[in-house]
C-alpha cells in the first residue's frame, strides 16, 4: 500500500500548470463572452415590441400603462417594477417606478396603442376618435379604424420626405450659391485695383443675381411651410390610462401598433423593421430616438481613410527599418520608439492632432487656399481628415511593427535567389519580399483597424461631434468634404450613456450602439482577414 | 558506378594542360577571406576551366561554399567581411570598382543547397531574371521557358501547370526548378551549393545526369558533401581543408592518386 500512498501524494508534475493555464484561458473567455452576451441582449432587446401591461394603482393613483422594463428589489425587501410609460409631454418623464404592493389588478388591453413620434418619444394610449380634414371623423371602435390611421401615418411620411427633400437639397443648394455670391462680394471689397464705379456695377449684378436666389428660396419655403401645414390637418384624439384626454397631429406619428394584438410573426417583422430603421435612420430628440446612419457611416469611412493613410506610411517605413538601415544603435533606438509609441495614451495623440494637424496645419492651408471665408476656419477646425490623420499617427506602430515581423520572416533562401539572378535590392523586395510578406502586413492592418475604430479620447479633440447635419461624402461637389465634422459609434455611446438628459431612455440605445460598433469591427476585420487568406492561398498553393 | 570513363588523355593530364583544351574561365589569385575576425579562406589560389564540371568537395567548415559564394560576390550580403588577393572572371577583376554586382550576377548563375523558388507561378519564376533585366516580351519569355525547362527535363512534366505555384512541385521538381531558373538568362558560369543534399536518389540521379548535359554550355562549380557524387560528375576536383586548398587535379586522378596525405585521408573515409 506505501507505494500507492506515495505516488497518490506526489503531485503529478507539469500537469499543474495544464490546469493553470487552460483556466487562465478559461477565465478570459468567460469573461469576453460574457460581455458579448450582456451587450447582445441588452441590445438586440430594444428592437423586440414588448407588451404593454395596464396597472389599478391602491390609494387613488389611478391607473397607468406601460411596457416592464425591469424588476427590482429595494432595501426593505420591497420589489417594485419599471415602466416604460411614454408620454413624455404628458407625464414629464417616459420611465416609472411603481411598487409592487401598490399594485391591486393588472391586464394587457387589446385596444392599447404605441404611438412612435417625431417628438416626445412613445405615445401609450387608448385610441378614441380620428379627425380627419375633409370633415370625416371616425371611431376607434370602427373596423376601418387602424387601417385609415396606417394610410394617413403613411402619407405624413410622404410630406416628411418631401419637405426635408425641399429643405435639404434644394435649398441647400439655393444657400450654397448664396454663400458664393457673398464671398464674392466680400472679395470685391478687398479688391483694391478696382475703381469703384467697376466695383459698384459688379456689385450690383451679384446683388440683382442674390435677389433672384432669394426669391426662389422663398418659394421654395412657402412650399415647404405649406407642406409642415398639411401635417396638421388630421388629428387622432386619445385616453391615456390615467384618464386624461388628448390629441396628437398625425403628422407628427412614424408609425402606430397595437402591442397587446400582434402575433409572433408580426413581432418579428416590427422587430426586423426596426433594426433597419435603426441602421438607415438619422436620430432624433437628443439621440436618444430614431437611427444612428450618421454615425455608422461616419466611423466606417473614418476606419477605412485611416487605414488607406497608415498602411503605405508604414509599410515603407519598416522596409526601410528592416532592409536598408544599418542596423545599428540608431536603429535599435528608433525600432523601441516605434514600440513605445503604440504604448502611448490615445489622448495624448488627441492633443497633437488638434495642436498640430488642426491648428497648424489646417490654418495654413486656410490662410493659403480658403482666405476669402476666413475668418470661419474650413480645415482650421476638426474634421473627418484630421481625424483619420490622427489616428493613422496611433496606428502607424502598429503596422511597422507587424511588418517588420513579416519582413524577418521571409526566408533568407529566396532573398538570395532573386539576387543571384541579378535583381537589384529594390528589385527583390518589390517583386519577392513584399509579395511574401503580405499576409503578415495585412495582419497588422487588421490589427490597426480595430484599435482605430475602437478608440474615441483623440477624437473628441480633432472632429467627432455630437450630432452632423451632413454626410462627409454626398451628392454635392466636390462630394468629398474632408473638411466636415462628423459622428462616430463609439462617441455616440459615450454621448448617449453619459451626456443624455434621459439616461433611462438612452440606455437601450447605448446597448444597441456598442453591438453595433462590435459587429461593425467585427465585419471589416473579417474583410481583412478573407483578403488575407485569399493572398495566402494565392502565394503559397493557389493559382495565380 | 562510375560515370563515363575519363579518356586517358585528360586524365593523366595536370590542370595547366585543361587549359589548353579550355581556357581558363575563373582564375582566383591569392585570395583570402574573412568573416569579421574569423578567416575562412587562406591565400586560395586556382583556375576553374570553361564548359567542365568543378567540384569542391572537403569537410564542414572547410571554406568551400565560402569561396564559391565568392564567385558571383554573394558574401557582400554578410555585413562585417573581407578579403584579400583577387578573383578574375575571364581576365577580369570581380572586385573592380567599376564592375556592377548585378551583371555579374547575371553572367554567374546560383543554384542552393535549399531548393528555394518564389512564392509565385512556376512561370513567373522560371522568367525572372528576364523581368528584372526588363525583358517582358511575351513571345520571348515562353521560348525561354520552355527551353530552360526542357533543359532540366520539367517541362513535360509541369508544361500544364505553368501558371501555378511553385510551391505545389515536389522537392525534386522544385530543385530542378531552381536550376532552370538559374539557366534562363544563359549566365556563363552555374555556381551549385550541394544542389542534391535535400533530395532522394533518383531525384539526384536526374540532376546529376543534367549536370553532364549542361556542361555542354555552362562552366558549373559544385560544391558537395557527397564524394561519389564528385566522381560521378566532376572533370576536376579540389579539396578543401580549413580554409586551405589542399589539391586541385582532374577527378580521376584525385580519387585514384592523390598528392596529399590529407586528400588520400579524406577520401578513404578516415577523416572528415
Amino acid at each position: 500500500m506505501a507505494p500507492l500512498f506515495k505516488a497518490k501524494s506526489a503531485p503529478p508534475r507539469g500537469e499543474s500548470f495544464v490546469w493553470l493555464t487552460a483556466m487562465g484561458l478559461a477565465v478570459g473567455v468567460t469573461m469576453v463572452a460574457g460581455l458579448l452576451l450582456l451587450i447582445f441582449t441588452h441590445g438586440i432587446s430594444v428592437f423586440w415590441p414588448s407588451r404593454v401591461t395596464e396597472f389599478e394603482l391602491k390609494d387613488g393613483q389611478g391607473r397607468i400603462a406601460g411596457e416592464i422594463t425591469r424588476t427590482q428589489m429595494k432595501a426593505d425587501g420591497a420589489t417594485e417594477l419599471q415602466l416604460h410609460v411614454g408620454n413624455k409631454d404628458a407625464y414629464g418623464l417616459g420611465y416609472r417606478f411603481v411598487a409592487q404592493s401598490a399594485i391591486i389588478s393588472e391586464s394587457m388591453p387589446e385596444d392599447i396603442m404605441v404611438a412612435e413620434r417625431i417628438e416626445y418619444g412613445n405615445a401609450i394610449f387608448h385610441p378614441v376618435l380620428l379627425v380627419m380634414k375633409q370633415g370625416g371623423t371616425l371611431v376607434a371602435t370602427a373596423p376601418e379604424f387602424e387601417n385609415k390611421l396606417r394610410l394617413l401615418v403613411e402619407e405624413a411620411k410622404q410630406r416628411h420626405k418631401s419637405i426635408e427633400k425641399i429643405e435639404k437639397s434644394e435649398i441647400g443648394k439655393i444657400n450654397g450659391k448664396m454663400s458664393a455670391l457673398d464671398l464674392d462680394l466680400r472679395i470685391l471689397d478687398r479688391d483694391e485695383k478696382l475703381d469703384t464705379a467697376a466695383r459698384e456695377t459688379k456689385k450690383q449684378s451679384i446683388k440683382e443675381s442674390r435677389a433672384a436666389l432669394q426669391k426662389q428660396y422663398e418659394t421654395l419655403a412657402a412650399q415647404a411651410k405649406e407642406l409642415s401645414a398639411q401635417l396638421k390637418d388630421n388629428t387622432l384624439h386619445y385616453r391615456l390610462s390615467s384618464g386624461e384626454e388628448r390629441t396628437q397631429a398625425i403628422g407628427d406619428i412614424v408609425k402606430v401598433y397595437y402591442p397587446n394584438r400582434l402575433s409572433f410573426t408580426d413581432r418579428l417583422g416590427l422587430f426586423f423593421k426596426n433594426i433597419a430603421a435603426f441602421l438607415s435612420q438619422d436620430p432624433r430628440e437628443a439621440n436618444t430616438e430614431g437611427g444612428i446612419f450618421p454615425a455608422i457611416f461616419g466611423t466606417f469611412v473614418m476606419t477605412l481613410m485611416m487605414s488607406v493613410l497608415v498602411t503605405p506610411f508604414g509599410v515603407i517605413a519598416a522596409i526601410y527599418l528592416r532592409e536598408y538601415a544599418r542596423q545599428g544603435f540608431i536603429v535599435r533606438a528608433v525600432r523601441i520608439s516605434v514600440n513605445n509609441l503604440a504604448g502611448v495614451p490615445s489622448i495624448v495623440f488627441g492633443v497633437f492632432g488638434l495642436g498640430f494637424f488642426v491648428y497648424f496645419v489646417g490654418s495654413e492651408i486656410d490662410k493659403h487656399f480658403f482666405s476669402n471665408s476666413l475668418p470661419t476656419p474650413t480645415f482650421g477646425t476638426g474634421g473627418i481628415f484630421w481625424a483619420s490623420l490622427t489616428l493613422a499617427l496611433l496606428t502607424l506602430p502598429v503596422i511597422i511593427v507587424a511588418t517588420e515581423e513579416a519582413l524577418v520572416a521571409v526566408p533568407r533562401g529566396i532573398r538570395e535567389a532573386a539576387l543571384a539572378a541579378g535583381a537589384s535590392k529594390w528589385q527583390m523586395i518589390q517583386r519577392v519580399v513584399l509579395p511574401s510578406a503580405m499576409p503578415g502586413i495585412l495582419t497588422g492592418v487588421v490589427l490597426a483597424m480595430a484599435r482605430g475604430a475602437g478608440e474615441v479620447a483623440p477624437l473628441m479633440l480633432v472632429g467627432v461631434v455630437k450630432l452632423a447635419p451632413s454626410l462627409p461624402l454626398d451628392t454635392l461637389a466636390p462630394f468629398v468634404h474632408l473638411d466636415r465634422k462628423f459622428m462616430h459609434l463609439g462617441f455616440h455611446i459615450f454621448d448617449l450613456g453619459f451626456q443624455s438628459p434621459d439616461s433611462d431612455a438612452a440606455k437601450p440605445m447605448v446597448f444597441a450602439t456598442a453591438l453595433l460598433l462590435i459587429v461593425l469591427v467585427v465585419l471589416m476585420n473579417l474583410t481583412a482577414i478573407l483578403l488575407r487568406n485569399h493572398l495566402r492561398k494565392k502565394y503559397a498553393i493557389g493559382t495565380f | 558506378m562510375p560515370r563515363k570513363a575519363m579518356t586517358d588523355e585528360t586524365s593523366s593530364k595536370s590542370v595547366t594542360g585543361a587549359q589548353e583544351l579550355n581556357p581558363q574561365m575563373i582564375e582566383v589569385r591569392d585570395f583570402s577571406f574573412w568573416y569579421g575576425a574569423k578567416q575562412a579562406i587562406f591565400n586560395i589560389s586556382m583556375e576553374i576551366p570553361e564548359r567542365k564540371v568543378t567540384a569542391f568537395i572537403g569537410p564542414s567548415g572547410c571554406g568551400k561554399s565560402t569561396l564559391l559564394r565568392n564567385l558571383n560576390r554573394m558574401n557582400d550580403l554578410v555585413e562585417g567581411v573581407r578579403h584579400e588577393g583577387d578573383i578574375l572572371l575571364d581576365g577580369q577583376s570581380l572586385y573592380d570598382p567599376s564592375v556592377e554586382v548585378i551583371s555579374l550576377r547575371k553572367r554567374v548563375g546560383m543554384v542552393f543547397q535549399k531548393s528555394n523558388p518564389f512564392p509565385k507561378s512556376i512561370y513567373e519564376n522560371v522568367v525572372f531574371s528576364l523581368r528584372v533585366a526588363g525583358r517582358n516580351k511575351k513571345s520571348t519569355l515562353d521560348e525561354v521557358v520552355e527551353t530552360s525547362l526542357r533543359s532540366v527535363a520539367l517541362w513535360e512534366e509541369v508544361k500544364d501547370r505553368l501558371h501555378e505555384s511553385a510551391y505545389g512541385l515536389s522537392g525534386g521538381q522544385m530543385q530542378r526548378l531552381c536550376i532552370a531558373r538559374a539557366i534562363a538568362n544563359r549566365p556563363q558560369i552555374l555556381l551549385m551549393d550541394e544542389p542534391c543534399s535535400a533530395l532522394d536518389p533518383i531525384a539526384t540521379l536526374k540532376i546529376e545526369e543534367l549536370m553532364s548535359q549542361l556542361k555542354e554550355e555552362f562552366t558549373i562549380v559544385i560544391v558537395t558533401h557527397n564524394m561519389q557524387q564528385a566522381r560521378r560528375i566532376a572533370d576536376d576536383t579540389g579539396f578543401f581543408l580549413l580554409g586551405k586548398l589542399i589539391e586541385l587535379a582532374p577527378t580521376t586522378y584525385i580519387f585514384q592518386n592523390p598528392q596529399r596525405i590529407e586528400t588520400e585521408r579524406y577520401i578513404s573515409g578516415q577523416m572528415g
